[in-house]
Formats: structure tokens, sequence, C-alpha cells
């Protein structure tokens, strides 16, 4: 990488979204919707999280779920403002001013949390999904995308170990906690499946964008060596029909932008 | 901590807490001390308590909680029933100033006449 670049990692010089601005880089058509994928499955989930802030089963969970959740704000933030860059648009363009068929995020960040064993099951998925896409990205030809991933895998690696945690203590805690962890992986993973669509987008940007096919295999060696340490088993669901990439959503969305939105479309530029 | 409730909610809206669910302590997750070198510390110090169900789930809310993930440190946890503390009702006696106890320090006795290579 590029020693003078903006957007270079090194100890203590992490890459923000303020830095991929001031490097007036603009991202090409196709890469930008790509970025704009990734940007929205972090921003609608770390939306879902901040709902358990105040309401976590312990304080301690209040705080670990909170940390997520920015964490996953940095990544969208990162993703929207290089996003935003072939057309001119602000993060908070992106993030405020589109309209659910505008979003391409996938079916399972938009789900609702449910109690905290479903929270749980989508995290795992999600986690273990973004640590293998952030570990490929890494070594995207698209110097941006190839830097936001390498501080995301980090963070990404921590959100797996959380999530792979509560699993174990979940499916090996009381009956109750079993029984709520099983159906958690039930009511989610039929909307796990989506992940791993390739397009024609993602095709197309050959070496810059990673094939999520390709990340099938890890995740699910990943999963299943969860499952087995907390004696749990994927169930045989039916895949949900997605269509997020393309903006068709489920129920669900449409509410979370709703009370997301609301501040920013009530008072336009305001700061805060 | 207790409350907080734990059934969810069908989306983004809050759901009213389950009302009258008396606490159950006898559930409640033990309690940890956390002790916290930091990058330049030199030793390990008590940053504060925290709940966890085991060890391994109380170093990793500790460093959510008390070193917000930064790089080079260290951090230990103890269940807080392993502490002996001493007892703060003895506090006169047991840390009584030694102000007035000369007799405790060498320099309070004078050497004899006639002692050689003191």
């Amino acid at each position: 990488m590029n020693s003078d670049s903006a957007t270079r990692i090194t100890p203590g010089n992490a890459l923000r979204p303020e830095d991929i601005a001031a490097a007036g880089t603009r991202a090409d058509p196709d890469v930008a919707a790509y970025a704009l994928r990734l940007g929205d499955d972090a921003l609608i989930l770390a939306q879902r999280l901040g709902w358990w802030i105040s309401r976590a089963p312990e304080l301690e969970e209040d705080v670990a779920l909170g940390n997520i959740a920015l964490d996953l704000m940095g990544h969208a933030r990162s993703f929207l403002t290089y996003a935003g860059s072939a057309d001119g648009r602000s993060e908070d363009d992106l993030a405020y001013w589109r309209k659910e068929t505008e979003f391409r995020s996938a079916h399972l960040v938009e789900q609702p949390n449910g109690d905290f064993a479903r929270t749980i099951a989508r995290q795992l998925a999600v986690s273990y999904y973004s640590f293998e896409l952030y570990s490929a990205l890494q070594r995207s030809a698209d110097p941006t995308l190839a830097a936001i991933a390498a501080k995301a895998v980090k963070e990404v690696d921590y959100h797996r170990d959380h999530s792979a945690q509560w699993v174990l203590r979940l499916g090996l805690g009381t009956d109750e906690s079993r029984r709520r962890m099983i159906r958690a992986l039930d009511l989610t993973w039929p909307y796990v499946g989506e992940l791993f669509d390739d397009d024609e987008l993602v095709v197309s940007l050959d070496g810059s964008a990673v094939l999520p096919s390709s990340l099938k295999p890890a995740f699910d060696s990943g999963i299943a060596a969860v499952l087995r340490d907390a004696e749990l088993e994927l169930p045989a669901v039916q895949p949900a029909p997605g269509g997020g990439r393309q903006g068709r959503h489920s129920e669900h969305l449409g509410y979370l932008l709703a009370e997301m939105q609301v501040l920013a479309r009530e008072h336009p530029g305001a700061s805060w | 901590m207790t409350g907080g409730s734990t059934t969810g909610d069908d989306g983004s809206r809050p759901v009213a807490a389950a009302p009258a669910v008396p606490s159950a302590p006898a559930a409640a997750w033990p309690l940890w001390e956390v002790f916290v070198r930091s990058s330049r510390g030199l030793s390990h110090v008590h940053a504060g308590s925290l709940h966890a169900p085991d060890a391994d789930m109380a170093v990793r809310n500790a460093r959510d909680l008390y070193t917000r993930r930064n790089e080079g440190v260290s951090l230990w946890v103890v269940p807080a029933s392993a502490i002996i503390a001493s007892d703060p009702d003895s506090k006169g006696r047991f840390f009584e100033s030694p102000q007035g106890k000369d007799y405790r320090h060498a320099t309070y006795y004078t050497a004899s006449e006639g002692v050689k290579h003191l």
C-alpha cells in the first residue's frame, strides 16, 4: 500500500471515515454499489443493537452490545463515506435520506431483536460471516476497501468471540435458555443463505469484491464448531426469499428506518 | 444488575417491562473484582467490580468496562468471595499509628557503655 495514502493503517492511526473523505478518492460506481451493501449491513445491524441499550439482561451485557453497535457504526460510516464519494453524497445523505427500497442490506440484519438468544443467533451468523468477508477483503485490489476491512476485521473478531461465548452459555445453560437458543437458531437461519448469494455485481468486481459464495466453507466450519461445543445443531429450515441486495425488504425495515431517520428529516442539516 | 426485559420485542418498539416479576437474587451472577495494569503501569490496580457468569466472561466484561480494549493492558479478575478483607470495625487497633511507639525502633535504645562494634 502507498505509504502516503490517507487510508494507511498504522498502530494508533486506524482509518476513520474522515480520512476517507479527506483523501478525496472517488469510488468507481460499481465499487460504490458494493461498498453500499457492506455499509448498509453494518448500519442496520448497529441500529438494531442500539435498541438493547438500557434493556440488556445485565449491565455488563448492555455495555458489550453497545460497544458492538458502535464498532458496526464505524464500519458503516467508512463504507458509506466511500460509497458516497462516487456521486458526491455524504454518509449522512446515505444513512438518513434514502428510502427503504434504496437500502441494500441483507434481510438478516433487519430481523427483530426478539429475546436475547435471538439477538445472539443473529450476531453469531453476522459476525462469523463478516470475519471471513473482511479477512478476504483485506486483499482487495481497491485500497480503500482493503483498509476499511483491515480495521473492521479486528473488531469483528471480538464480536465473533462474544456471540460464540453466549451461544455456549445459553446452549449449555438452563432448560429455558437452551430452548430459547434452539428457537433462536430456527428463526434466524432462514435468512443466512442470502449472505452467500453471488450476483452480477460481485462477479463483475472480481479482485475488488469478495465472492460471497467463497466464504461459505469457512463460515460453515466455524459455526459448526461453536454449535458442537454448545451441543446444538443447525436447524433444517427452508431459506427465506432474499432480495435485500435489490432493495426488496421484509416488513421490518420500514419501521426501523422511520425511527432511525426521523430526527434528520425533522431537522434537515442539524448536526449533533 | 437486575431488571430489563429479556422477552424482547417484535420490532424496534420498546416493550413495557413485565410487571411484578420479583428479581431473583439467587440466580444473579456472582461478583468479580477487577484489577488492571495499564500499558505504562507498574502494578495491577483495583479498578472496580462487575457481575459475570464465569471467569471467561468476567475477563471479557472487564475489558469492555474498564480498559475500553486499549492495547498493552493486563487484567486480573478474582471472585469477590475469594478476597479476605481486614475487619473495618477493628480499624482502631489494627491500623493504629506507630507514633508514640518509639520503642519499636532501634534508635530508641541507647548503647550501653563499653559495648564495642555497635
